[in-house]
């Protein structure tokens, strides 16, 4: 990067440094409360207690809607606090997300048990491709724990390793983000080998059962739901505290003038190392949560435009604020599933067109459209 | 094969045979057990007539037809006696001849050998092809003719490998030591195996170490052609990627703009190609031929037009903010790809090689270098040398340096800056469509064409470093090169991740890539 072309944003915060900031207000925490009622009372009620014929019944397709939804959105806070936050434009969000996912796909191939198509212990792939044993990273696939604790630490390492060698080089601005396209393409292109271990281009599907209870039922989908929900929520409260915190401060700080930062004596490479890990493993608990409820991951969840997908719902919501990306993710998604099924041919122009409206006309979201028209700093 | 080559061969066959198909000779071809078809199939090659040529066509065209013991040829509700060429009803109690595997491979052997004496060289060259690896001592006769009346001297040499690699089946052992010597000199992977099985049951200790001499010989001859080959593929992949790196090379290092939409400007100059391939079709066929030639200036003008019109109307706006022109211009793409879809639909479309980039240059044995990567490592060498003479001779060059150097600067001497902007990114969109339009000459042609391919030439860009074009040059070239090297060893997925770890690991050391600009900056 040249001189003449300076990678930073102006500065917007003001000189005089604010007081430490509560959690939450009164009213937002009032929001966040309705927001936990909604999605985890609720929408159970709706769906599950009322009959099908009530209008005020949800229906199963919404309730799948809604839950992968949330998932993307956590993708979203995520990219929002490495991005948004730390101006670290991240192309490669969705391989973390989809290592959550398999993390979580291949407990979920291995709780087939013996019901699969062959009839063996062994996932249908395997059968398929004359395997004899599991390979050894199945081997801690049949216990969940082990599983839940893969979900962190696999996105978790890799995005340590990567982000160590490339921050400690100090790689920035549209290098880093080509790095980590080149990254989850790499890793696409390895995850469709069917050497690799991993199901090769079908991926994971047809899932019977999670924690020997059958995955297909209303009342699993919903307690999957409610997950969802309450760890989207949880994670706004943590991205919350960090923003707010001094250490989001120095995260803030980054984006705007690093050089001055380093100038002042911080070394950012812990800094950004830290916040860039975290929203990896959010990525993969995410990826974790949608792949239950979806029912399939397979490679193309790797390929470079997913990753910027979820750039693009940060972007629409609302960079630099925390409910924005959450209701980007929730926009953007949901003119797709509408789009998608109403004008196929149409959704590509709309998404593109998404694309160039709002970094042209709307560089702070939606949420920064609604703030100018209420005129104050709501 | 095709009839007027047939009739060619059967009236210089029919000259110089001694006798005749006899009725005898093609009941035995026709009826019985393979093994004794197969001899009688043989002996009838050893001095084959007009007769005998069309005979065995018809066998392996299954046109021939048994009745009551006789061998006849069917033609549509007519049968021809194979002997007197005479025209008979054909009886309803007609059996077809049943050819097995085995048997349709001897007959397809048996008109290759007949093909060696065809008139055209291309014929000849094809049967000495088929017959590799399928030669045994029943064809020594007619390989020795076939010899004796060749006169090019490539496919000479090449029937004399084909008649020593008969003669390694023989039971002289002083033949087979002759044929062992002679099949050093050949550079085939057919003859590596021929020489391996022939070692496996080689009793004669003299002849097995000539086997073994030979097959050395071949084998380290073999693998000089297959490095030829890898560093071959290698600089064509790099002048691929070359192509690809030096439009984003002008883009991105006079603007700092990433383009993600450089892949579908690609595309575009490759769709302009299919069009003028159409206009060619419908208007002038007789020129077909030289569509190319034409669509090298409609490309490049096309994905120039495209680019000047984003630049105004998109880019302009986010200079200084490449994260969002990042994704501005991916969203361009997203929009280039449906519309390609809206226009030409959603199918890879076809785009023909002109009649004079089909085909090859034989090195060696398993080394051809096709005509289209050759005509496509010129084509990137002669866009290099034009944009290197337009950057470091012109006046747009001089101002196009200036601004990549230090804008403000170049502004405050009266460069107008936006203007060099415009043309310089419609520049760098125009050899896009110089490589879409190369593209399209070997790969398909889609709307997802420019994906394959963005991702590859950020890691040029991002290895050989902003502001001078040997590093891309350099980039290119050595990316090409080390890829498809590893792929020997390692398989093509493995290469490419090894490639891009390479990459990164690189970029500890040098951030700025190959060739950096000085500067004491501290933001650089």
């Amino acid at each position: 990067m040249s001189q003449a072309n300076p990678t930073r944003t102006p500065a917007r915060t003001p000189i005089a440094l604010p007081g430490r900031e509560p959690l939450l207000t009164a009213r937002g925490w009032a929001a966040w409360c309705l927001a936990l009622v909604v999605g985890c009372v609720l929408v159970p009620v709706l769906n599950l207690a009322l009959p099908a014929d009530s209008a005020l019944h949800l229906s199963d397709f919404a309730v799948g809607l809604v839950g992968k939804i949330m998932c993307y959105a956590i993708c979203a806070l995520a990219m929002d606090l490495i991005w948004g936050y730390t101006g670290i434009l991240s192309l490669g969000h969705g391989l973390f997300f989809a290592l959550g996912g398999y993390a979580m796909g291949m407990y979920l191939m291995r709780q087939i048990g013996t019901d699969g198509n062959y009839g063996s212990t062994l996932p249908d792939f395997m059968v398929f491709l004359d395997w004899k044993t599991l390979p050894w990273h199945w081997a801690l696939s049949s216990s969940f724990v082990a599983t839940l604790v893969l979900v962190l630490l696999a996105p978790g390492l890799v995005a340590l390793v990567f982000g160590f060698f490339a921050f400690r080089s100090r790689i920035k601005g549209v290098y880093f983000s080509i790095i980590t396209q080149a990254m989850t393409f790499a890793a696409m292109l390895l995850f469709f080998r069917n050497e690799t271990g991993f199901g090769g281009n079908n991926g994971f599907t047809d899932f019977k059962r999670i924690l020997n209870v059958p995955i297909a039922t209303p009342t699993m989908r919903m307690t999957l739901f409610v997950m969802t929900a309450a760890t989207l929520l949880l994670f706004f409260l943590l991205a919350r505290a960090i923003v707010a915190s001094k250490f989001g401060r120095v995260l803030q700080a980054l984006r705007d003038a690093e050089s001055r930062v380093m100038f002042s004596g911080y070394a950012p490479l812990g800094y950004k190392l830290f916040i860039w890990t975290l929203s990896a493993m959010m990525c993969g608990v995410a990826g974790a949560l949608y792949v239950p409820q979806v029912g399939i991951i397979n490679p193309s969840e790797m390929s470079p435009a997913n990753s910027i997908e979820i750039a693009i719902w940060a972007a629409v919501g609302g960079r630099a604020t925390l409910i924005g990306p959450i209701l980007g993710a929730f926009i953007v998604n949901g003119a797709k599933s509408w789009l998608t099924v109403a004008y196929p041919d149409f959704w590509l122009y709309f998404l593109g067109a998404l694309f160039i409206g709002v970094t042209l006309f709307l560089p702070d979201g939606v949420v920064g459209l609604i703030k100018r028209r209420l005129g104050g700093q709501a | 094969m095709p009839i007027r080559h047939l009739l060619a061969l059967l009236l210089l066959l029919a000259a110089g045979s001694a006798y005749s198909l006899t009725p005898q000779q093609a009941q035995a071809m026709a009826v019985g057990e393979g093994d004794a078809r197969i001899d009688a199939l043989h002996a009838a090659l050893a001095q084959p007539d007009a007769q005998t040529v069309a005979f065995i066509q018809a066998l392996s065209d299954d046109a021939v037809k048994i009745v009551g013991g006789k061998a006849l040829i069917a033609k549509d509700d007519k049968a021809v006696d194979p002997v007197s060429g005479q025209e008979i009803p054909l009886p309803d109690n007609a059996e077809d001849v049943i050819n097995n595997n085995r048997m349709r491979g001897e007959l397809d052997n048996a008109l290759a050998t007949l093909k060696l004496f065809a008139p055209d060289v291309a014929v000849r060259r094809d049967a000495i092809k088929t017959l590799q690896g399928n030669v045994d001592e029943n064809t020594l006769p007619l390989l020795d003719r076939a010899i004796a009346q060749e006169s090019v001297a490539a496919l000479k040499d090449q029937l004399g490998q084909l008649r020593a690699a008969a003669l390694l089946a023989s039971k002289d052992p002083a033949k087979r030591l002759q044929a062992a010597t002679l099949l050093a000199e050949s550079a085939q992977a057919s003859t590596q195996t021929l020489l391996l099985e022939r070692l496996k049951d080689e009793g004669d200790p003299a002849v097995r170490a000539a086997l073994q001499t030979s097959l050395a010989r071949v084998v380290a001859h073999l693998a000089w052609g297959d490095r030829l080959g890898a560093l071959f593929s290698g600089i064509s992949l790099g002048s691929i990627l070359l192509l690809v790196a030096l439009g984003l090379a002008i883009t991105y290092g006079l603007m700092g703009v990433i383009n993600m939409a450089h892949g579908e400007l690609m595309m575009v100059g490759a769709y302009a190609t299919y069009a003028v391939q159409g206009v060619f079709q419908r208007h002038f066929p007789g020129a077909f031929d030289w569509y190319l030639l034409a669509s090298v200036p409609v490309s490049f003008l096309t994905a120039a037009l495209v680019g000047a019109v984003l630049e105004r109307s998109v880019i302009r706006f986010l200079y200084g903010r490449p994260l969002e022109t990042l994704l501005a211009t991916w969203g361009i793409s997203l929009a280039l790809m449906q519309s390609v879809r809206s226009i030409f639909g959603a199918q890879n479309v076809g785009v023909e090689n002109p009649s004079w980039m089909s085909g090859g240059v034989q090195l060696m044995g398993n080394l051809s270098l096709p005509y289209n990567r050759l005509v496509i490592v010129g084509f990137a060498l002669g866009v290099l040398l034009a944009v290197g003479f337009l950057i470091g001779r012109t006046r747009l060059g001089l101002f196009v340096r200036g601004v990549t150097q230090n804008r403000p600067i170049a502004s405050c001497m009266g460069v107008n800056t936006a203007r060099i902007d415009a043309y310089a990114f419609a520049l760098g969109s125009g050899i896009a469509g110089l490589a879409g339009c190369a593209l399209s000459q070997i790969g398909n042609v889609g709307p997802d064409l420019g994906q394959g391919y963005i991702v590859d030439s950020f890691m040029v860009v991002v290895l050989g470093g902003v502001g001078q074009l040997a590093g891309t040059v350099l980039a290119a070239l050595g990316l090409g090169i080390l890829n498809k090297v590893l792929e020997g060893w390692t398989g093509a997925v493995l290469a490419k991740i090894a490639v891009l770890v390479f990459i990164i690991i690189f970029i500890q050391k040098r951030p700025q890539g190959l060739f950096a600009m000085k500067g004491r900056s501290a933001e650089s």
